[in-house]
């Protein structure tokens, strides 16, 4: 029975069409015509109910870790966040821009000038009332010339920004961005209260479904819901207790004792054992979290695109698919824009490229680098089972007659000294809400993170227009042809992209689950419910 | 009593004069380890405007010397500085932390101390026999399995097939004294049987050694029990080592528990120092560090004290 349950949980989350359902449930032999799941409601369409004390264990937590938005590094903090702030804008399960805080937004035609609309009648956890300046405030945070916040490049792209009375906040930018309200979605952009410093951020006053009652940094979080709270329909639980665990053996067993309620980041080696467990769901969902080696193109022999398209043939990816991610993913065709992207370009539009060792050989004998020993530096603190994935690699490419000399690197300092630093070395990327974010980041010529050093003309060109044109259609055709260029060209070679795998015991309740990050794109808090 | 008093003093002076050694030293080897707190923090969304405005506004751009000697000025008053990560005070982070630290070592120690002397005590007696061959055998293999081991065994079996304690101990203030004894148990029970067989070998070794002693054989001759032959006159003239292996011990608990404390989940001194040598967040890891040290001095002290105290030969150097 299980396995018409995994379909309807696919089903359900839009993984498979109904066609596809029908036709492998009716391979299984199972009647599937009883199922709700085709109903066309989703399988958990209940009522939420309000109560309870959700305990969940994030890995990824540390005691260095802050409250302050433009420092914020990791799972645990960015959750904390989620539970006491809001952000101008949200992204729902779908991937698309929703209001948040603002109530509506509006642009110029040339996507450079946008005016956003302020719900009326919402109140921080202190009393004070959201009004434009604490939106100025809260983005000059990062903007400012002093800032040391992570995203203080991307909110460069701010030119001015100006109240209209108290409830629209109007941004000029410095050139046309059609996904600038998706950049307001990203978890280092929450809205505070006008004035917080030092301190005050760590008292975590907001918007937010929740009241921060006690935070002791990479240890344990207590919030209890906000009565106030002005999204309606959200924020269920009564208190929420956040518990970091960084170890993933340990982070499992509490939630198979029952002292969490959820915890995110399975350790996919033994996974297939917490499914079987009658009392505990597992929740996988397609993400945009890709790991990639970078090369860097400015540097010999990796300036030669024969020798990059050489070494993109030795890989064989579905092995390394099933070998390092237990098939939890999907394949990477060496550009970032994945499955789960809206404008992802489908098999036809740009094929999967597959391990060819007799291709990989061609190109680099072409290139007169037959024999050359390529130095791939790698640590597991590139992701999880980076060094693995290296290992398997040379040992591909060595079929093909090409040696790839694996470098073990400390993980300590990894993206201070390697990343970005030695010629090809072992990368992992979160993905971005869009394309135009993902392609900006890490692929766009001028961007601090591009960490190819790629430098390409069409490619650069492309990406200006496509990022100021609001008609989807001719957005797509743009976005298609960048990805063909980046796959062929650029430095990455990207063989998978991860799936989110998290888990929760069957007590959790909740609708369709959101691929931004783990546990519900970091909004569980505010989204689940307690059967 | 006036050479125990002189040693004393002696000896608090050259640890303090250690202490501020082993600062200097802390202080230059995280100097030398690639990257700062700007980097390790912002991690990969690192650029170089940020970095240099997170240095800047942590002083971190002034030279080496000039932070180490304005840092040794603080800390001589006692101010233990703030968090460069998060802006903490650390004597406020530390100060939870180590309580917690300290709450482990002792419970474990309050478990393993009179149990190590008490089944010390009977092998000595019933020494060669199966009993005191299979007590060695079972201490000497807990001991040598690395602690993670030990650990991850106790909680499969203990905590996740029988669901009898908890599997994880994130302890909190809001709990009583009672809960937090039960949380600790699967740690304590880990440590224990990690220092266990040292003391217990020791004890058995030292009453052994004392044994052989001629008024030992006297008191056998007088006719008296073995078992007063060893608990009232072997055990007290067998203290002097016993007393230093329990101490180094306890030392121990105190500073080596990292392991555990990452398996366990446990919010102690270890875990805190070593998130902040990975953030390169120089203050807190001065002050644990240095926390550390100071306990191994103490404790170290202690036990030549109780050394001297216990043997008479070495009071009365002559």
């Amino acid at each position: 029975m299980s396995k018409l349950k995994e379909l309807e949980e696919m089903l359900s989350r839009g993984r498979i069409s109904r066609r596809e359902f029908l036709i492998r449930s009716s391979a299984l032999g199972l009647t599937a015509a009883l199922s709700p799941a085709l109903l066309g409601t989703p399988a958990h369409a209940q009522k939420p109910k309000k109560g309870g004390r959700l305990r969940q264990g994030l890995g990824e937590c540390s005691t260095t870790d802050s409250l302050d938005p433009g420092l914020i590094p990791a799972a645990m903090p960015r959750n904390i966040d989620w539970q006491v702030r809001n952000n101008l804008v949200e992204i729902d399960y779908k991937g698309n821009a929703i209001p948040e805080l603002a109530e509506s937004w509006e642009a110029t035609p040339d996507a450079a000038k946008w005016a956003f609309k302020l719900r009326k009648g919402v109140q921080f956890h202190n009393g004070k009332s959201l009004e434009a300046e604490d939106v100025i405030f809260s983005v000059d945070h990062h903007r400012k010339k002093d800032s040391k916040s992570a995203i203080k490049g991307i909110v460069e792209q701010i030119k001015e920004m100006k109240t209209d009375g108290k409830q629209t906040v109007i941004f000029t930018l410095e050139g046309g961005n059609a996904d600038f309200p998706s950049i307001l979605a990203d978890y280092h952009l929450p809205i505070v209260p006008t004035g917080t410093a030092g301190a005050e951020w760590e008292k975590g006053i907001g918007t937010g479904g929740y009241i921060l009652v006690s935070f002791e940094p990479g240890v344990r979080a207590l919030t209890r819901r906000n009565p106030n709270y002005w999204k309606e329909g959200c924020a269920h639980f009564d208190e929420v207790e956040t518990i970091g665990i960084a170890d993933v053996t340990a982070r499992t067993n509490a939630l198979m004792t029952g002292q969490i309620d959820c915890m995110n980041q399975c350790d996919l080696k033994t996974v297939h054992l917490l499914k079987a467990k009658p009392d505990i769901q597992v929740i996988q969902v397609t993400a945009a979290r890709h790991y990639t080696t970078a090369m860097l193109c400015d540097i010999p022999p990796y300036n030669n695109n024969d020798v990059r398209l050489g070494l993109k043939h030795a890989i064989d990816r579905e092995q390394i698919l099933k070998a390092i991610l237990r098939g939890y993913g999907s394949l990477g065709n060496d550009q970032p824009i994945g499955p789960s992207y809206r404008f992802h370009a489908t098999p036809s539009e740009l094929p999967q490229r597959k391990y060819d060792p007799d291709k990989a050989k061609f190109y680099l004998k072409k290139a007169g680098m037959e024999g050359h020993v390529f130095k791939l530096h790698a640590a597991d603190a590139a992701f999880a089972g980076a060094v693995d994935t290296a290992v398997l690699y040379s040992e591909q490419a060595a079929k093909a007659g090409i040696k790839i000399e694996v470098v073990r690197e400390p993980d300590d300092g990894y993206w201070s000294n390697v990343w970005i630093k030695k010629e090809w070395c072992m990368v992992y990327w979160n993905g971005r809400a869009t394309e135009d974010g993902m392609f900006s980041i890490s692929y766009a010529a001028d961007s601090n993170w591009n960490d190819t050093h790629w430098k390409n003309e069409r490619f650069n060109k492309l990406l200006k227009t496509a990022r100021a044109e609001l008609n989807d259609a001719k957005r797509r055709e743009m976005y298609v042809e960048m990805q063909c260029i980046a796959s062929d060209d650029s430095g990455n070679i990207i063989p998978m992209f991860a799936d989110i795998v998290d888990a929760a015991s069957t007590k959790l309740k909740f609708g369709p689950i959101g691929a931004q990050f783990e546990l519900d794109s970091s909004r569980n808090t505010e989204r689940w419910w307690f059967a | 009593m006036h050479t125990i008093a002189g040693m004393v003093l002696k000896r608090i002076a050259l640890g303090v004069l250690t202490i501020v050694m082993i600062s200097f030293l802390i202080s230059v080897g995280i100097e030398a380890l690639p990257g700062d707190v700007a980097q390790a923090i912002l991690g990969q969304t690192a650029t170089p405007e940020t970095v240099a405005a997170f240095r800047r506004e942590l002083k971190l751009d002034l030279p080496f010397y000039v932070r180490y000697f304005s840092w040794l000025q603080d800390f001589s008053r006692g101010d233990f500085g703030i968090s460069l990560a998060n802006g903490r005070p650390v004597a406020q982070m530390i100060g939870w932390r180590f309580s917690n630290t300290l709450f482990l070592a002792a419970v474990a120690g309050v478990i393993s101390v009179p149990l190590s002397l008490l089944l010390g005590m009977l092998s000595a007696l019933y020494r060669n026999s199966w009993f005191d061959r299979m007590i060695s055998t079972i201490t000497l293999t807990t001991i040598s399995f690395p602690e993670f081991f030990v650990a991850y065994i106790l909680i499969a079996v203990l905590s996740v097939q029988i669901n009898l304690f908890p599997s994880i101990s994130n302890l909190n203030e809001s709990m009583q004294f009672w809960q937090k004894l039960h949380i600790i148990i699967l740690p304590c029970l880990t440590l224990t049987l990690a220092v266990f067989a040292h003391m217990m070998r020791m004890t058995r070794a030292a009453i052994i050694n004392v044994l052989s002693s001629p008024f030992i054989e006297m008191a056998e001759l007088k006719g008296l029990k073995r078992s007063r032959i060893i608990v009232h006159h072997a055990f007290p003239n067998a203290l002097s080592p016993i007393i230093t292996v329990i101490v180094l011990n306890l030392a121990w608990l105190i500073v080596g528990v990292v392991v555990v404390e990452v398996v366990f989940v446990y919010p102690g001194l270890g875990q805190l120092l070593v998130d902040a040598v990975s953030k390169r967040d120089l203050p807190v890891v001065q002050a644990s560090g240095l926390i550390f040290a100071a306990t191994y001095v103490t404790l170290n002290l202690t036990a030549d004290v109780l050394a001297m105290i216990t043997n008479p030969k070495l009071r009365n150097p002559k």
